[in-house]
Formats: structure tokens, sequence, C-alpha cells
């Protein structure tokens, strides 16, 4: 470790910084919460990406609002990964990071989230500071990373940052914004705007006093620091906009027509109806936010059978309250969607981190045959676009639709072509004319189990829809034809879907060795790592599924043109070779049990829950450690770090 | 005057039906005979004939029990969801559709012990609907078990020994919940009562809270047996501008004047279990209604569509 302390050079003569060219870099900033360092990441990703680079931007966030401060699990900031092409995922591994203490650094680095020759801004204010206890951790953090070649640049932030405001933890995040504008090159004006933006509802003077500390870290920076990175954009040649997963969700459903959000408080998916609170009558639209999970789509439900399709918003432990009406739903056939931006799993578990791990609770969740359709959105545009889609198929099919985000989606930030919106995407007006004498409530077309939805205020159409078996009247039925019949009918639609559905595109060549089969915000790193190992010849390629009810068509005859296939994803799975883990008790990745249910092929998987998106480095070894045991190729070199512990299944 | 006039035509739009009590009626009710379910059905038929509601624009909303069928017998639009969730289902509907007409009918179990807590914030809400509570304290169609309501010491299948805890009040409780703005007590054995409770309920202007007190012949035949055979079990409680039904006077000698408006009265008649209040404890209009304070313009695909655009603007790289 090269320690550098830079605090007496300023009037030195200096020689020009070395210019590092990159395509891609990536930039940490962390601290405690309550200093900033998330709106500095924000600025920084957003300012990126309005300069033309490809850009992902990761929260890293605490569970706690206010964990004390100074300890590596308090550790609360932004992963920004730069690019010079589009950027689909988080990357490997941070190059550049900046630190606000010692103790949130020790984070990172204990997370294996730093490349091995990472450059580290740490503010060293600890270093001396009047606390011997402070003092002693200092250096045994100093120590900690000494096992690695990081190059740890001190920077007297507090000192610095006490000239312009009195209390340096709330400018520090500025100073380090301009720190990173030199050392990357920003268009300073662009900066300057986007303080500007960040803080519009904030006084002038704070905008002043904020671009004052942007100002000072530029110019320390420029005196004081030797390296500077190239990252240049290749524009791209359509406009684009940037916004992260739940922004999306929300302004997809400003696009498609929704009228009624019925949401309650649960992390990550909140922040989704923070937009529609802002800007959802402007729709026409109304954001009931109600007194429980329950009351919640129980709202959605009531709304769509009235009117509109409705829409409610949660997260894996709402989800399980919803239940029962999910199923009523799907009884009903009443219209509904439902978001559902995955955490980590069981409980309470990981609120703030990322997990696939509803799938099957989506799926198979409420008691009862409930057909319905479930979504999986890949990428942030994904996001925006389900929603139409989802809607539309509501509508079409009278049908509940699942949509699957996650804590990766919902936070990550990152510029995708703007959508451009369509009158046709809008729910039409609700109808509300006479129903036809000789048309009942449910008269399932016996070929696909379609059929008119009427609403109330349509003269008559009277009838009570219930949560009972029924009759195509609405009449409550328990005898053994009417319950056969209208289970077919409500199953047929699904089928009908999944006919019109297109088989999903094959990443890579159409055959080879493996196969690796995603779902969900994976996406991005596992096509990056099935990339980088058919740079080094192996013959590998990807399947991305958005469909997961229906599932799209001609997977087996895919899967048949591969020697293996695997799944890659975010939930819990044995590893063949741990301890009383057989083939015959090993429990599978979620999409694997589907896939091995679907099709009857040997799928694998290669899952890991740790609590933050999967690496692309990861996933590269997963896959060559594949191949190894099935003979395919000898060792292979390794190129990424292990994520986590264990690495290759 | 002359343009309110055109108006109110125009808004009529040439409808010159008129609907007879039958015209209400929807499947043949299953309950048991002598159940107090049957007399709801007959008042809220007889309600919406004498007010003219049309069956179209007229949802009735219900939970799982045994009350919770009443939609099924009405010739109205009618949503029969989840046990203890009728009031959420409710409140989508009439937050979406503030034209329509909703009446909700819960069981005591549906209510007041697993949808307690969207009783509450309903409360709260204050949308414009009926919301009746069958309060016949057990639970019936699950065939006799022991509800918040049951009278301690009362015997059912769970809790054979008798019920262990004072029953809860859902007069006072819907009392204590800030918002209340119409709190009434009725029971099926006095249908003009009823019928005039139902009819006050319906023209109050928010959420019109009405416990009906009913017998359950099934499971709980005894329960009011005293206060159906001796009227002075029972306080008349009157007002013009709440429940006043001067052909009671013959049989119910037992009343008294209460002006709705005064809530601690209210309370404290709430409170009483000997003679048992009829009649409306409480009626406040000027409470704000949740459909109102959320009312949002509507607007064309086109405005949409324009409006999206500026936003999306403001993502734009």
């Amino acid at each position: 470790m090269a320690t550098v302390t830079v605090k007496d050079t300023g009037t030195k003569a200096r020689k020009p910084p070395r210019l590092i060219e990159t395509r891609e870099h990536t930039v940490e900033i962390v601290s405690d919460p309550g200093e900033g360092a998330q709106k500095c990441g924000q600025i920084f990703g957003a300012v990126a990406a309005k300069m033309g680079n490809g850009a992902w931007t990761v929260e890293l966030i605490p569970a706690e609002i206010q964990p004390p401060p100074r300890i590596p699990a308090g550790a609360s900031g932004n992963r920004i990964r730069i690019g010079s092409g589009p950027v689909t995922n988080w990357g490997d591994h941070a190059n550049v990071v900046v630190a606000f203490n010692e103790q949130v650094l020790l984070n990172r680095h204990r997370v294996d989230g730093l490349a091995e020759d990472a450059v580290v801004l740490l503010e060293n204010m600890w270093k001396e500071h009047p606390d011997e206890t402070i003092r002693k951790q200092w250096v045994a953090a100093m120590k900690e990373i000494s096992s690695k070649r990081y190059r740890v640049i001190e920077v007297p932030m507090d000192e610095l940052c006490r000239t312009v405001v009195e209390d340096p933890r709330k400018g520090k995040n500025m100073f380090v914004l301009g720190v990173l504008s030199w050392i990357y090159q920003r268009d300073m004006d662009l900066v300057r705007d986007q303080i500007g933006f960040a803080f519009r509802t904030k006084s002038e003077e704070i905008y002043e006093k904020n671009v004052a500390l942007l100002e000072l870290g530029y110019g320390w920076a420029e005196e004081n620091l030797d390296f500077q990175v190239l990252i240049a954009p290749e524009a791209p040649d359509v406009p684009m906009v940037v916004m992260n997963g739940n922004q999306a969700v929300a302004l997809g459903a400003a696009a498609a027509g929704f009228e009624m959000t019925a949401m309650y408080p649960i992390t990550p998916a909140t922040s989704a109806s923070f937009l529609l609170g802002e800007m959802f009558q402007d729709f026409g639209g109304i954001l009931h936010q109600a007194e429980d999970e329950i009351a919640a789509v129980g709202v959605a439900v009531g709304a769509s059978y009235a009117g509109k399709t409705a829409l409610t918003i949660t997260s894996g432990p709402g989800l399980a309250l919803k239940t029962e009406f999910l199923g009523l739903a799907a009884m009903t056939e009443v219209p509904l969607v439902v978001v559902d931006v995955q955490r980590g799993g069981p409980a309470t578990g990981l609120p703030t981190k990322v997990e696939q791990s509803d799938l099957l609770a989506s799926l198979f969740g409420q008691p009862g045959d409930a057909p319905h359709v479930v979504m999986a959105a890949a990428t942030i545009e994904d996001c925006f676009h389900s929603m139409v889609t989802a809607r539309r198929i509501a509508e079409t099919f009278r049908m509940l639709v699942i949509v699957l985000t996650d804590a990766n989606l919902a936070t990550g930030v990152q510029p995708f072509p703007r959508p451009d919106p369509q009158l046709s995407w809008i729910a039409p007006p609700i109808d509300q004319s006479p129903v036809p004498p000789d048309v009942r409530p449910y008269d399932w077309d016996p070929k696909t189990g379609l059929s008119r939805r009427f609403i109330p205020g349509q003269p008559g159409g009277m009838h009570t829809v219930t949560g009972l078996q029924h009759d195509e009247n609405s009449k409550v039925a328990y005898s053994s034809d009417v319950v056969q019949r209208s289970s077919t009918m409500r199953s047929r639609k699904l089928a009908v879907l999944q006919q019109a559905l297109t088989p999903p595109e094959v990443h890579g060549d159409d055959e080879g060795d493996l196969l690796v089969v995603g779902w969900g915000s994976t996406k991005g790193a596992i096509e990056e790592a099935v990339d980088r190992t058919r740079e080094e010849g192996l013959s590998v390629s990807s399947l991305h599924l958005r469909f997961l009810s229906p599932l799209e068509p001609g997977l087996k005859e895919i899967f048949s043109r591969f020697k293996r296939v695997m799944t890659v994803e975010i939930n819990y799975s044995d590893d063949l070779g741990d301890p009383y883990i057989t083939e015959e008790n090993r429990r599978y990745g979620q999409l694997a049990w589907l896939l091995r249910a679907h099709t009857l092929v040997d799928v694998d998987c290669w899952t890991r829950v740790l609590g933050e998106p999967l690496r692309p480095g990861s996933i590269h070894d997963a896959i060559v450690g594949r191949l190894v045991r099935d003979g395919k190729i000898g060792s292979a070199p390794r190129r990424g770090k292990k994520q986590g512990k264990g690495g290759a299944a | 005057m002359i343009a309110t006039c055109s108006l109110l035509q125009a808004s009529l739009g040439g409808d010159e039906r008129v609907f007879s009590m039958q015209d209400y009626e929807g499947a043949q009710a299953r309950w048991c005979s002598g159940c107090g379910d049957h007399a709801v059905l007959t008042a809220a038929q007889r309600l919406l004939a004498e007010e003219q509601l049309k069956p179209e624009t007229t949802v009735f909303v219900s939970g799982i029990g045994c009350s919770s069928r009443f939609p099924h017998y009405m010739r109205t639009y009618g949503f029969h969801g989840l046990h203890g969730r009728a009031l959420p289902v409710a409140t989508g509907i009439k937050l979406h559709r503030p034209d329509l007409d909703v009446f909700v009918t819960m069981g005591d179990g549906d209510c007041t012990s697993i949808g307690a807590a969207h009783w509450i914030h309903a409360i709260r809400y204050n949308m414009d609907m009926v919301v009746v509570m069958l309060d016949n304290g057990i639970y019936g169609l699950t065939k006799n078990q022991t509800s918040p309501t049951t009278p301690e010491g009362y015997p059912s299948y769970t809790q054979p020994h008798g019920s262990f805890l004072p029953p809860m009040n859902p007069l006072q409780a819907t009392l204590g919940v800030t918002n209340a703005s119409f709190v009434a007590q009725t029971a099926e054995w006095v249908p003009q009562h009823l019928f005039a409770t139902l009819q006050a309920a319906n023209r109050h202007k928010g959420f019109s809270f009405v416990r009906i007190l009913q017998r359950c012949p099934e499971y709980t035949p005894d329960l009011f047996q005293l206060a159906v055979k001796k009227p002075d079990k029972l306080m008349l409680i009157e007002h013009e501008d709440g429940v006043l039904v001067p052909d009671l006077h013959e049989i119910y000698k037992n009343r008294r004047s209460h002006d709705p408006r005064d809530i601690e009265i209210g309370r404290r008649l709430a409170e009483q279990n000997e003679p048992i209040p009829l009649g409306v404890l409480f009626r406040d209009e000027s409470r704000p209604r949740y459909e109102e304070t959320r009312r949002v313009r509507k607007f064309s695909a086109e405005d949409k569509v324009k409006r999206l655009n500026e936003e999306l603007d403001t993502y734009a790289v």
C-alpha cells in the first residue's frame, strides 16, 4: 500500500497529470449516512449520462436511517460505473473510492468491492483526531487494508470545507463532487446545472455554497492530484433519459393510463410512489396510501372492478399479505397489476438489498388454482414499458398480472432511449353503455376463456361478482361441471397468451456447450460474463426470460441445442458437493425449478444470495467452473475475483 | 334558474323508469328462516325503491359470512369478496367512482374482528357510503364460534364454557375514531325503525355506520329475546335530524330526545346496555369526505401524452 500525503504540495511546481484513457471506470463514494455521499453519487451519475457516457449507479444503503457513525455496517453511498458505451450492470470492482472515514472504507474493502490497485481518496481528519480510540481505529484500518495494493491519498476534506461551511458534514459531498469532476474531466457547467436541479427546492444561498464547495474540491484536485481519467463518450444517436427503476415504474404507470394506485410503504418499493405522489394527479390519477398491504390491494381490486385497471406496488412481505386478494382477483377475473420490487427474504430479510426470491411465491403463492401472468423487468427501460404491457394484458385477459422488479433496478440509475408515449398505450375511457340482454358476466368463449367485462354504471349488467365458484351468470355454483368448466376457462386464457408470445432470442450462438438462462435484473451482468467467456473461446450463450407465466414458447427446443443449461439467479440454492447435498435432495434456484418442471431438461443452476447484485466476474467464474466440471475445458485462468463465499459450483 | 332546470332535465337523460321493490330483488335468499338478515334485505329493497336509486349505479359490497351473501339477493351491482375485506373494496370503488351509490354489509366477525383495521380507517376516510354491521353476536356461517360481540359467558363451540371476555362495543369504538360522521343503532325486529335508520344513513353524506342488532335462530336465539318481548328494554333515541318514527310511540314508551350533533351525549348513550338505545347517536355532515378530498380532474389521452412528454423532458440526457 502506498500512502501519499499531499497536504503541502500546493505551491510546488508540478508535472502535468498522467492521463488514464479507458473504456470504463467504476467510482464509489461512501460516508456515514447523512453526509450526502448518495447525493454526490447521484449528481455524478446524472452528469455522466448527460455527457453521453453509459452509466449504471447503485445505491449502497444501510438498513437503518441513522446507524452509529464510523462503523463499517453504516456505509452509505453510491457506486457509479461509467463507460464509453452503454453500461448494463454495476461491474466487478471499484477503481476509485472516496471514503469520508476509514471505517466505511473498511466496509467496501471487506466485501471485496475494490480493485487490487484502487485509488482511495480518504478523509484524513481521523488520523490525528483528539480521541485516542479513533486514532487507534485509523491505524488498525490502515493495517487491515495493507493486504491490498490500494493507493491511498489522504484528503483534508474537513479542514478545507470549513473555509466555506461551518459544518463540513453538510458540505464534504460537494467538495468530493468537485474532486471527481476534475479527475473525470466533467463539464463544470453541467455539474453546476445538476446541483441546481438537485437542490431546486432549496435557497439560492445553499446553491451558491454548494457551488463554492464544488469549485474548492475541483481546485484542490487540480493542484494536488497527479492523474486524470478519460472515458471518451460514444454519445448515443437517439434521445436518452436517465432515471431509476422505480421512477420508470411510476412514469410507465402514467404512460399506461392507470388512474388508481394503492400502496402501503415498504422498502424498496416505496419510492415509486414518491414520484406518483408528486405527479399522478396531473394524469387524473389517485395515489392512495392504504392502512395496510391487504387494504392496498383491496382498494386496487375495488377500483379495478368499478372502472379502469388499477395498480398496487409492493415488495415481498407485502406480496405475501396480498395473497388472498390476488386469488380473489383471479377468481372474479378483475384485471389487476401488481408490481413486486423484490428484496432479500424471507420475513424482513434484507429490506434494502437485492434478491430474486419471490419468483415461486408470485407464481404459486395463492392457495387454489389462480392462473395469472408473471412478468419480470430485465432493465430499467423494461420497468417503464412493462407497465404498458401489463395493463394491456390485464385488461384484455381480465387477469392478474404481477410484474417483478428488484432493489437493483429500483435504485439503479441508467440512461436509456427516451420512450415515445403513444395514445394507444393509454387505457380507454370506461364503458358505460347498456349491456345487451343476451350477454352474461362470464360469457366465456369456450375456445379462449375470454369474456367481456362489464362494470357498475352499465344498465342491464347488474350482477354480483363473487370469490365463490360461479357459473357464466356469476351465480354461486358448487356443481362439479361448473367448477371444472370455470377452472378450465380461467386457465385457458394463459395458453392463449402464451401462443401470442414470441420465442426468446439467444444471446450468442444458437447452439453450444452451455446455455445460461436468467430473468430479471441480472441480464446485463450475465451477458457481460457470457461475452467474456466467448472472447476466451468458450462455447457459451445466454437467454433471458421476460415472461415467467406463461413461459415464452420454444424453450425446450432451444435447450436441446445446448449440452448443458444452467440458470443464474440471485436466490438460494444448494451447491452440489456441500455436506449432505446430493442430486436427490438438492434445492434448486427458483427459475431452475420452474424450467426443470416445464421442459423436463436437467437444468442446473448457479445462484448466490449476497445482498448485492451479481458481478459479471463471478458469473464468468461460475460458467468456467461449470465447463471444467463437465470436462469441456481444462482448468481455465480465473479472471474475476470470487464474489462472496464460494465461487463456481 | 332556467339554466339550472334545463341542466336538471339533461342529467335525467329522459330516464323515466320507476323502480319498485321487486326491481331490486335478486336471487332467492338462502338464510335460515327466522334469520334477522331477511328483515334487513327487505328494508334495503324498500329503501332503494323509496329513494329510486338506479340499480346500475348502486353497488352492494360484502365480505364473508351469512350476512355477506346480501349482494346476491339484490338486483344491483354487487361484490362478494373476502372475509373482513369489504371496506377496502368499497373504498376502491368509491374513490375511483364517486358517482356510484355504495352499500356495505358486514357481520360482527367480519367487521370487528378480522376486518377491524379496515373498519377503523374507513371511519377516518369518511367516504359517502352506507355501512351496515349485522350483529348477531356469533359466527354463524362457520357454525357457532365466539365473536368479539358475543356476550361474556355466552357459550359457543370454540368457548363452550362461555365467552371469556367482555364483549366489544362497536358503537363506542366507532365514535372513538377521528372523523366519524354518522353512528346509529337499530334492530331487525323493529322494521319501521330499521327502515328509518337506513334511510337516514343513506341521506347522510359520509360514512354512515349502522349497527343492526339481530337474532340468529340457530346459535343465539335468546340473545335479544327479552328485548323482543319487552319493548321497555329498548330506548328510542329520537330527533328530527336523526330518526323519529311517531308510529312506534304506541309500543315504545322508553324514549329520549337527543340532538345527534352532541357527540358527548352520543358516546354516553353508546355505552348504555340497559335499555338498549336505538337511533342516531351522532351525525355531523361537515366532516371531510375522502373521495371529495381526493377528487381529481380527468384528462384526455392526448393531454396525458403531452403531460408525459413534459415529465420525460425533466429526465432527458
